[in-house]
């Protein structure tokens, strides 16, 4: 059980929060002009490091914003959230 | 007293007399006792029958780590619990024990046959045994194997104890009571650091508390008394919380941890009731401090597991905490210096003692403390065999060759009544590993110690490998400061002496004259597997520990393998010629000692399980008889029986009353979301399949809503309430998710689109009235307004004032009849409800419930999202290829609609079935095939939905079939356990294909 420093509420449990995955992918602006392909890479994969990780979580049971984490899956350190449209930090 | 009870101490009150049963015999212990403590003072050693083999055993410890001692507690009441340590329960009056896995008695159990034919039962015996023939496992081998094992028995009635879960934040948590743990706990305590303290003894002191050898000396006291002066002083902090009687369950990531508490445990029957039993802590430290101590280990020889042959810190512990001998001629066999502490108490007491030692020599103070007392020492010696089955009698010993591997010379049989076992300490780094900590090997006396990286915890003390005195309580005050930041403490100038253990000797597994085959060296006492069953494992082939551990089951009883683990692991290196510490260990899982479900639920029990959501209108359904079924959270009336009426009868009267007058259902269930924002239009375009951009202000439409991969996600009408302002009504299970899903597009896809979500689900209450006589009634309600089609066509809405109060009328249906859903502030539901049934009156409208509901939509062949699709249906599935726009440039999962295989046509797709005989109702769920006699049949769908008609007066069935859409007319078969129904496919909208109903 972490402790997440949500950048608009700050310091909360993590059962507060649910996570969303990888985060920085980008949905195709054309998807029409995907191929398939092109269009399951961009729906199906997903990396799953071990390490380092850039991930999407939601503080849903708070201000139920969306932001990006930076956090070590081998240890659960985190390193860095910033708000959705901020650049990622370099770790 | 008893015979056994030979020593008075002041720990326990042997003025105040405890009486209790084991086995349905009655004996008595003390006030301080333990049930173990207790059983051993009346002579008592054999406590339970081996789980494979059945052999007698006996109480071998007195903490958490005992493996044989486990009993059932109260046995047939509601308070009854299995698998209860009995070194670890508090002795109360009334106490009822048993022990476990033994029939037709502990005496004489059939069982122990199986150790006759144990040479035939080796590691993965079950496995290899009970495979073939593949039909005698249901009928014969598994309720066999069910009678023969298993440990203790599951209660049958309700818990009827209190369970409390708490909350704590502090500076500094310490995990354990010894000495190391109230040096940790008074230094943070007295630099004003709010520190928790846990021990889950009923006192502080760990194993210090009753060491009063001379050897070990603190500041010129006794080491006992030291400590004893430093936990009163301990007592007076004021920003110290002493939690006795509580365990650490579990040591989480970022300094979480979980602490049982035992509140009533040790209470007597007539004092625990109406009492919290136990409370489950849930603490954030910010520092953690772990001084968990350490658990001697076993020596592993032939036949070392007989009643009497009990840990040699755990007799010292008995006789000097409890003043309890356990035997009145003890042997104690050992490799290292600490048993002869025991050895030292007991002959002080009066009692014979010998000691065999596998080392040549040892020199220290303690050694040579018992060789002035003139105790008999048999060095470089081991046991090779002991005797006697229900209790130890006697034990031969032979000497060891030169470097261990072998005995030589002759036999020597001595005789006892307990054998004192000690090869060592093994640290509990189970906590310093659950937290994520890693562990180093340390040859010299073979012990994992934590690898120090955390910079949130510290191990201290015995846990830490730190096993002399002198070293326990210096380190720890080094250790402490540093990690507190804390220049001076009090025990800076503490002066320490001790023996110090210096000759150093380990052999996991003892030589024997007789093979290995015949030998049973018991590791894991609990499981009954041995030495040869290791080695058989590694012979076949496994070799990670993990692999090993599973398929010998070592390690994988009740106690986890505390006493188990470490030789385990020693006799796989040693037989495959490897490093120990390259071996690596077993994974060390929370709970550190089982915990009880009661503290995980703690109060979320019964009807605090879950929240349940009512809508306005509940005490209505009540009052009128409705039977509830549970959407989600929601309680949802599903039918409305009239005197004895069934199931299946209300829903047939409810469904022709609503088609052939009037019906009324709850519809304030259903999800809302209110969208406002000048790109509302625009987001709805984005999520759902079809075109929004034109739908008139007071206008409603129905939309599909997909997931990214295509699939249908949900389902509802939106209504358009202004320019920019919509209602997005979701069905009642997917509310929630709706929204999360939206929101999610909104701010990481789309932050450019002005628009705002917001729940107001529970905000309005929604009465749905369907049936052709509903506009009637809406004229009743609403005097007036205009309900022509052409001032309120269908597929709209309007605002309206009802006894003073606004609401809002939509004119849509679910149901395929002229159909109106009136909105209207929740508080105001019940009152609007009940007028629409005053209203109804002269046309008998009937309430209709979620049941009745469902067949009316079937029989339109309106799909419901969760039932008719499982989140594998594209709206192509579901031949709703018209709600999907082919215009828009893009729609949430609109690029998957033509992904390969989302085109394939003989996916499974929506369809309509007709039994033949249209009385048989098929199962929902039914699996369908196109060939009988082809094998193995194939199954090419299921039935999604299915019911008796009574407005067509058949039965009718929505199912989902490979390539159905164009099988239409073709003949199936659901094939069911006594028969196969014959069935034709066939449209899927049943009832009024033209929608004339819709205005009628």
């Amino acid at each position: 059980m972490f402790i997440i420093n949500c950048p608009y509420c700050g310091v909360r449990d993590q059962s507060e929060f649910s996570c969303g995955g990888e985060a920085h992918i980008v949905r195709p602006k054309q998807p029409t002009e995907l191929s398939d392909d092109e269009w399951a890479e961009y729906l199906f994969m997903r990396k799953n490091i071990k390490g380092v990780q850039f991930e999407r979580w939601n503080h849903a049971h708070g201000c139920r914003k969306w932001f990006n984490m930076v956090r070590d899956t081998s240890n659960d350190k985190i390193h860095a959230v910033y708000k959705m449209g901020e650049k990622p930090p370099v770790i | 007293m008893t015979k056994y009870r030979i020593n008075k101490t002041r720990f326990v009150d042997q003025t105040k007399t405890i009486s209790f049963t084991f086995d349905g015999k009655k004996y008595h212990g003390f006030e301080g006792d333990t049930l173990a403590s207790a059983l051993l003072s009346n002579g008592i050693h054999l406590v339970g029958r081996s789980f494979k083999y059945h052999r007698p055993r006996g109480i071998m410890s007195c903490g958490s780590e005992e493996p044989n001692a486990i009993c059932q507690i109260n046995a047939d009441t509601n308070l009854t619990e299995p698998n209860v340590r009995a070194t670890e329960i508090e002795l109360y009056e009334g106490l009822r024990a048993s022990s476990q896995n033994c029939w037709p008695s502990l005496n004489f159990d059939i069982g122990g046959i199986n150790n006759l034919i144990s040479p035939f039962i080796p590691a993965g015996f079950y496995y290899k045994t009970f495979m073939w023939p593949k039909s005698f496992w249901k009928k014969i081998y598994e309720p066999l194997i069910r009678l023969s094992a298993g440990l203790g028995k599951s209660p049958s009635q309700p818990d009827p104890d209190i369970y409390d879960h708490k909350h704590e934040h502090c500076d500094v948590l310490v995990i354990g009571g010894g000495i190391s743990g109230i040096i940790s706990a008074k230094i943070a305590a007295k630099n004003n650091l709010k520190t928790i303290l846990i021990e889950d003894k009923n006192i502080l002191g760990g194993s210090t508390i009753y060491q009063n050898n001379k050897n070990f000396i603190i500041d010129n006291k006794k080491s006992n008394e030291w400590l004893m002066n430093e936990i009163s002083e301990l007592e007076k902090l004021d920003n110290l919380i002493i939690k006795t009687r509580t365990s650490l369950a579990a040591f989480h990531s970022y300094n979480y941890l979980l602490a049982k508490e035992n509140i009533s445990d040790h209470l007597p029957l007539d004092k625990k009731n109406g009492d919290i039993r136990q409370r489950l802590w849930k603490i954030r430290a910010d520092k953690v401090i772990v001084a968990a101590g350490a658990i001697e280990r076993p020596l592993i020889f032939n036949n070392n597991d007989r009643p009497g042959i009990i840990l040699a810190n755990s007799v010292k512990k008995y006789l000097d905490f409890y003043g309890v001998s356990t035997g009145l001629n003890n042997i104690i066999f050992t490799n290292n210096d600490s048993a002869y502490e025991t050895a030292v108490s007991l002959f002080e007491k009066g009692i014979s003692v010998k000691i065999i030692d596998i080392r040549k020599k040892s020199s220290s103070n303690i050694v040579k403390n018992a060789e002035d007392l003139g105790i008999r020492i048999y060095w470089n010696s081991t046991v090779v065999n002991t005797f006697g089955y229900k209790k130890i009698k006697s034990i031969e010993i032979m000497n060891l060759s030169e470097d261990g591997s072998n005995v030589t010379g002759n036999k020597h049989k001595i005789q006892c009544d307990c054998l004192s076992i000690s090869g060592g300490w093994t640290p509990m780094v189970h906590m310093h590993t659950q937290s994520g900590g890693k562990l180093d090997f340390r040859e010299i006396d073979q012990v994992f110690v934590p690898s120090e990286k955390s910079e949130n915890h510290i191990n201290v003390g015995s846990c830490n490998g730190d096993f002399e005195l002198e070293e326990i309580v210096k380190n720890t005050n080094n250790k402490v400061k540093k990690f507190l930041n804390i220049n001076e403490s009090g025990f800076d100038k503490i002066s320490v002496l001790c023996s110090k253990d210096l000759e150093k000797k380990n052999i996991w597994l003892l030589p024997n004259t007789i093979s290995e085959g015949k030998t049973k060296s018991f590791i894991d006492f609990q499981n009954d597997s041995t030495a040869k069953d290791i080695k058989l494992a590694l012979r076949e082939g496994f070799k990670s520990i993990e692999h090993v551990k599973r398929y010998t089951t070592t390690g994988m009883a009740t106690d986890q393998g505390k006493l188990s683990n470490m030789h385990a692991l020693g006799i796989i290196a040693d037989t495959a010629g490897v490093k120990m510490g390259t071996l690596g260990t077993t994974t060390f899982r929370p709970p550190f000692t089982p915990l009880t479900f009661g503290a995980i639920v703690g109060r979320s029990v019964g009807k605090f399980f879950d929240v349940v959501r009512k809508t306005s209108i509940h005490e209505w359904h009540v009052q009128n008889n409705a039977k509830f079924e549970n959407v989600g959270q929601w309680k949802r009336p599903w039918y409305y029986p009239i005197n004895n009426e069934n199931l299946h009868e209300a829903v047939q009267r409810e469904s022709k009353t609503a088609r052939d007058s009037a019906g009324i259902l709850d519809a304030s269930t259903l999800g809302k979301i209110d969208i406002q924002g000048s790109d509302a239009s625009e987001f709805l375009n984005r999520v759902y399949t079809n075109a929004w951009s034109k739908l008139g202000i007071g206008k409603c439409r129905y939309g599909l809503m997909l997931n990214e991969d295509g699939m249908v996600y949900d389902d509802g009408v939106t209504t358009r309430l202004g320019e920019n302002h919509y209602l997005m009504t979701t069905t009642t299970g997917g509310a929630a998710n709706v929204l999360s899903k939206l929101e999610d597009y909104l701010q990481t896809e789309w932050p450019e689109l002005d628009v705002y979500l917001t729940s107001v689900t529970d905000h309005y209450s929604t009465a749905s009235i369907c049936g052709p006589n509903s506009k009637k009634i809406l004229k009743k309600l609403f005097p007036n307004k205009d309900f022509s089609d052409e001032a309120f066509p269908h597929m709209s809405y309007q605002d309206a004032i009802i006894d003073k109060i606004e609401c809002r009328i939509m004119r849509i249906s679910f149901t395929g009849e002229l159909s109106y859903e009136i909105n209207i502030e929740s508080k105001y539901g019940k009152s609007l409800w009940e007028n629409c049934i005053k209203a109804g009156e002269e046309y008998k409208i009937t309430p209709y419930g979620t049941e009745t509901m469902h067949l009316l939509r079937a029989e339109k062949g309106f799909i419901i999202v969760g039932q008719d699709t499982d989140g594998t249906m594209t709206p192509i599935d579901l031949q709703m290829d018209w709600i999907v726009s082919k215009k828009k440039y893009d729609f949430i999962g609109k690029r998957s609609l033509y992904r390969s295989d989302t085109i394939r046509e003989d996916r499974k797709q929506l369809v309509g079935l007709l039994t033949d005989d249209p009385n048989e109702i098929l199962e929902e769920g039914a699996q369908i095939v196109s060939e009988l006699d082809k094998k193995p049949v194939e199954m090419i769908g299921h039935v999604t939905s299915s019911y008796f008609s009574p407005n067509l007066n058949k039965s009718i069935a929505l199912a989902v079939v490979k390539g159905g859409k164009k099988m239409k007319g073709q003949k199936l078969f659901v094939p069911m356990e006594n028969k196969n129904i014959n069935v034709t496919v066939s449209d899927f909208i049943f009832l009024d294909k033209e929608n004339k109903r819709i205005n009628a």
